[in-house]
């Protein structure tokens, strides 16, 4: 059988029932043929090959495969692929232009907001969320908008230092 | 005119990190991320209990699934003499269980197919029949006469014992004892904790058989270690062998040992000949892979009135799990536990340690930690807390008094170690500035009449990092030397490989400034790569903050040699003797005439295109380092909290660090380890461990249970720098990735004790979670997390 994965597979194996759902995904429509149960963020990482989004818990917990839906942040572990149906989703590789870096990203690299990477993702799309709503939040706010997201390597105080440098830069922007 | 070191990325400057461009778009490369064609899928399937005899595995229902390739099962692998592997502390493990299951989590059976969702489908149609046994899940019970043997499969293996080892001078520690007009006791737990890195453990093991090649893309902190390993378990030739680590979501030492999981996938690649990926889920993670701590402390210090320490004993019994599967220096069965009161002048001390096994995870990791320091520096930091108290001396003062003095180094302790530097003394003031110390008694009084308890903590520590001379720091035989190789490309940019693996640690970024300092080559001109054992030079990896104190170390050396090199390149090109050469940062030029000189890049060039007759091409070289000591950074952390005596709920009003890690390479990288680090610290004291039901059931077997701080619980951080260059280390820099998991805890458990002392308490166990601290208060007595422990004599 075909990889229950692969974008719109040209038969699908008999024995699978698989559904037909069109999302779009920073920007772009993607058809794809998945198992009813497989959930967004495998969809995300295998079938669209976007491995920006990662998984770090079995538990709805850490926040590391966190994605924007219809500009909301989620945690894609914890919804089916399926229910995105029809909606819009913004991963990290929708964070950057060609040519420039989103403010959050630059941020984060300015302000040491990372070690290892792999919570950094979730974090900036949490961030990113939490700066759409509210532009100049308190260190308390960005603290509590990052807290479904669990970092082991930093201690956050830089997280939370990035976000405050992203927002600053992109009020400038703005004005 | 020479080169501005900070402009150029050396040695100081806080350098914006490489590796983030590409984790900040979602560009890194974690092994999950890789996919190779015709790639399969295992899935393992665990134990859900602590202790039984298999009676029967039926895989044929998992056959039965569509997409199935292959099923495992211990005794297949024991066909294939692959049942046990060696652990790094002379032990066995069952990769699948083959008599026995000896935890809960254990490794049974695997599943290999073309998808996870339908491995993961299969495991669950294989089954298994159990006869269950007694579980042991404390070494009290471990050690119960006629209690249920663990390892049976062990010829000679009486009761549960893992070991018995001591150090230090008994009789002289006894005399100490003899002449102390004071006597402060101490007991305490440390709880098991897990690592818990973000990311998991996994790999994607592929086996060519045309070529009789096996490539592993694995998380491992150490790849060249798995290399051998697997040489051995395997019996396949080492050079035939490629252990590739890419990104790593985070280690902290749980990345260190070799799991069953990775061996598995091997034999399944063999087998099939295709590549098969394992991908541990968190459960797996938290329940079979390397935990940290779960030792059981006691201790006397024998004290003059005057308060001057006298003589300090401890006992520990450690709990192992199911197997011996410490990752340390051979030679040490309890770590570097004897390095505990390093910082503090003690004339003699002994140490007895035994270690049992139980019906858990195995492990005993250096969890942020150079092996288990973290818990000789918190018994340390505990019993000091209390002996302060008993004397009724202040906590400062009697930790000025008995901390080693700035002109006593090179001090050799009362166990043998000989710290080399320091400034204990200034970093105590420093701290004791920044967190108000003259002024807390008042504010303690204010806070009282608000209803409301202060505590505050202090924790002193030198820890031995850098693991380590070949002398006495071995893994099963390898001595823990490590390694770089640097070639300079005729355009004067370079590459430059290591031995260790970052997990986050920035060597992508530092490691290139050690370059920039020693050759004034701009750091964004070298390429640093680690992890592949087909390219990297033989290293131990990284953990126990070896990296910069080793590997750095190798860094600086082998940039020497090039430099030496370059330098009869200069003579050459010049035309002058070597002797009249001068350096200064990224150029050679004549003594005589500091106008006339040849950059770095020149003399690169030159070694492709123009070099002195007889002379080898190139610009490049190895090096191999073997540190003639450990390093010994000091740290002296501060924690103020308050208590709500109606909850017991604990807040952390302030935590000032001041570390001392000798000279900082890039100081914004430092800082970010130092906060990580404090953030473990805290997060043990109040919230994270793990526990065993009496059946053995793992609670902190997921992120609901295994509680892990998030950005709105982990305090602020204050951070001071003192800098006491290492004196044998080439760039002066001694380590820094654990000192605030090591001394911190201490500092956290010491304030919220100070706040509850009124009471007569004087220890509660980690995590400090209200409940305790509340019964503290309520009852006046000591919080224990163990059961009692009996430590014998
Ligand atoms: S993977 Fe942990 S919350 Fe989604
Ligand atoms: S940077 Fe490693 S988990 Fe956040």
């Amino acid at each position: 059988m075909t990889s229950l994965y692969d974008e719109v597979a040209p038969t699908p194996a008999a024995d699978v029932p698989t559904r037909r759902i069109t999302l779009n995904v920073n920007g772009e429509d993607r058809t794809v043929d998945v198992e009813p149960r497989l959930l967004l963020a495998h969809l995300i990482r295998q079938g669209l090959k976007m491995t920006g989004t990662h998984t770090g818990c079995d538990t709805t917990n850490c926040g590391a495969c966190t994605i924007l839906f219809e500009g909301r942040p989620i945690k894609s572990c914890t919804m089916l692929a399926v229910q995105a149906d029809g909606h819009n989703i913004e991963t990290v590789e929708g964070m950057a232009s060609a040519s420039e870096l989103h403010p959050i990203q630059e941020g984060f690299k300015e302000e040491h907001g990372l070690h290892c990477g792999f919570c950094t993702p979730g974090m900036m799309l949490a961030a990113k969320a939490l700066l759409a709503e509210n532009p100049d939040p308190t260190e308390d706010e960005i603290r509590w908008a990052l807290s479904g997201n669990l970092c082991r390597c930093t201690g956050y105080q830089n997280i939370v230092k990035s976000v405050l440098w992203a927002a600053k830069k992109m009020r400038a922007e703005s004005n | 005119m020479a080169l501005d070191e900070i402009k150029i990325g050396g040695l100081g400057a806080s350098r914006r990190r490489v590796e983030d461009n590409r984790f900040i778009r979602g560009k890194g490369n974690y092994v999950d991320d890789i996919v190779l064609p015709g790639m399969l899928h295992m899935e393992l399937l665990r134990s859900p209990v602590a202790h039984a005899r298999i009676k029967s595995i039926d895989v044929s229902a998992a056959w039965e699934v569509p997409g199935v390739r292959l099923v495992l099962t211990g005794e297949m692998m024991a066909a294939r003499n692959l049942a046990w592997m060696p652990t790094l502390s002379y032990d066995t493990q069952a990769v699948l269980a083959t008599d026995k299951v000896r935890f809960q989590g254990q490794e049974v059976a695997a599943v290999i197919a073309d998808d996870p969702y339908i491995a993961k489908d299969a495991c669950q149609r294989i089954v298994v029949e159990y006869e269950q046994l007694p579980a042991i899940v404390n070494p009290l019970q471990a050690m119960a006469a006629g209690a249920e043997v663990i390892r049976d499969d062990k010829e000679n293996q009486e009761g549960n014992k893992v070991f018995d080892w001591e150090i230090g001078d008994k009789s002289a520690t006894d005399k100490a004892f003899a002449d102390a007009d004071v006597i402060s006791k101490m007991e305490c737990h440390y709880p098991r904790s897990h690592p818990s890195p973000m990311e998991t453990c996994g790999s994607i093991a592929d086996y060519n058989r045309a070529t009789g090649k096996l490539t592993v893309y694995m998380t491992s902190q150490a790849p060249h270690i798995v290399r051998a390993a697997v040489a051995m378990v395997a019996e396949l030739p080492e050079h035939m062998i490629r252990i590739v680590s890419p990104d790593l979501g985070g280690g902290f030492g749980n990345k260190v040992p070799i799991y069953p999981g990775y061996v598995v996938s091997i034999l399944a690649s063999i087998l099939l000949e295709c590549p098969v990926k394992w991908i541990e889920d968190k459960t797996g993670n938290l329940i079979s892979t390397g935990f940290g701590r779960d030792v059981y402390l006691q201790g006397e210090l024998a004290l003059r009135k005057d308060g001057k320490i006298l003589g300090m004993r401890m006992k520990t019994i450690s709990d192992h799990g199911a197997f011996y599967a410490d990752a340390q220096p051979s030679k040490f069965k309890i770590g570097l536990m004897h390095s505990t009161f390093a910082a503090y002048d003690i004339p003699a001390a002994h140490l007895f340690s035994t270690g049992y096994y139980t019906n858990k995870a195995p492990g005993g990791v250096a969890y942020r930690c150079s092996f288990r320091v973290t818990e000789a520096m918190f018994f340390q930091e505990r019993m000091i807390h209390g002996a302060a108290n008993d004397l009724g001396m202040d906590q400062a003062e009697f930790r000025r008094m008995n901390l080693v003095k700035d002109d006593m180094f090179p001090y050799r302790t009362a166990f043998g170690f000989l710290t080399d530097s320091g400034q204990y003394g200034k970093c105590l003031d420093i701290g004791m500035k920044a967190i108000g110390y003259d002024t807390f008694q008042a504010e303690k009084a204010e806070a009282r009449k608000r209803g409301k308890l202060l505590g505050l903590g202090i924790s002193t520590m030198t820890e031995p990092l850098g693991a380590g001379n070949s002398r006495e720091y071995d893994i099963l035989g390898i001595k823990m030397f490590d390694s770089a190789e640097l070639r300079i490309h005729m355009s004067g940019k370079g590459i430059l490989r290591t031995g260790a693996m970052n997990q986050g640690q920035g060597h992508q970024t530092t490691w290139a400034q050690i370059v920039a300092h020693e050759l004034g080559i701009p750091a964004e001109d070298i390429t640093v790569e680690e992890g592949d054992t087909d390219t990297a030079p033989f290293g131990m990896g990284t953990y126990a903050s070896r990296s910069t104190p080793v590997a750095g170390a190798a860094v600086a050396m082998v940039a020497r040699k090039v430099r030496a090199k370059a330098r009869k390149i200069a003579a050459h090109l010049l035309e002058v003797s070597e002797e009249d050469i001068e350096w200064e940062l990224g150029r050679f030029y004549v003594r005589s005439n500091k106008e006339r000189g040849v950059t770095i890049q020149d003399c690169a060039m030159a070694a492709y295109s123009n070099l002195p007759d007889g002379m080898e091409p190139g610009l490049e070289n190895n090096a191999y380092y073997d540190p003639p000591n450990l390093t010994w950074p000091f740290a002296a952390y501060f924690v103020k909290v308050e208590v709500d005596p109606e909850t017991g709920v604990w807040d952390v009003l302030k935590v000032v660090a001041v570390d001392d890690c000798g000279v900082r390479i890039n100081p914004m990288v430092v800082e970010g380890q130092i906060m990580g680090g404090l953030t473990e610290a805290y997060a043990m004291s109040s919230m994270q461990y793990q526990t065993y039901d009496e059946e053995g059931n793992c609670i902190g077997s997921n992120y609901m249970d295994y509680l892990l701080p998030t950005a709105w619980e982990t305090p602020g951080f204050e951070l001071y720098e003192v800098v006491t260059p290492c004196p044998h280390h080439p760039i002066g820099a001694k380590g820094v990735g654990e000192c605030a998991t090591v001394a911190g805890p201490a500092a956290f458990v010491n304030a919220v004790v100070d706040a509850v002392g009124h009471t007569g308490v004087r220890n509660i166990d980690m995590p400090m979670m209200p409940n305790r601290v509340y019964e503290a208060l309520q009852t006046g007595k000591d919080i224990s997390g163990m059961p009692p422990v009996k430590m014998g004599d």
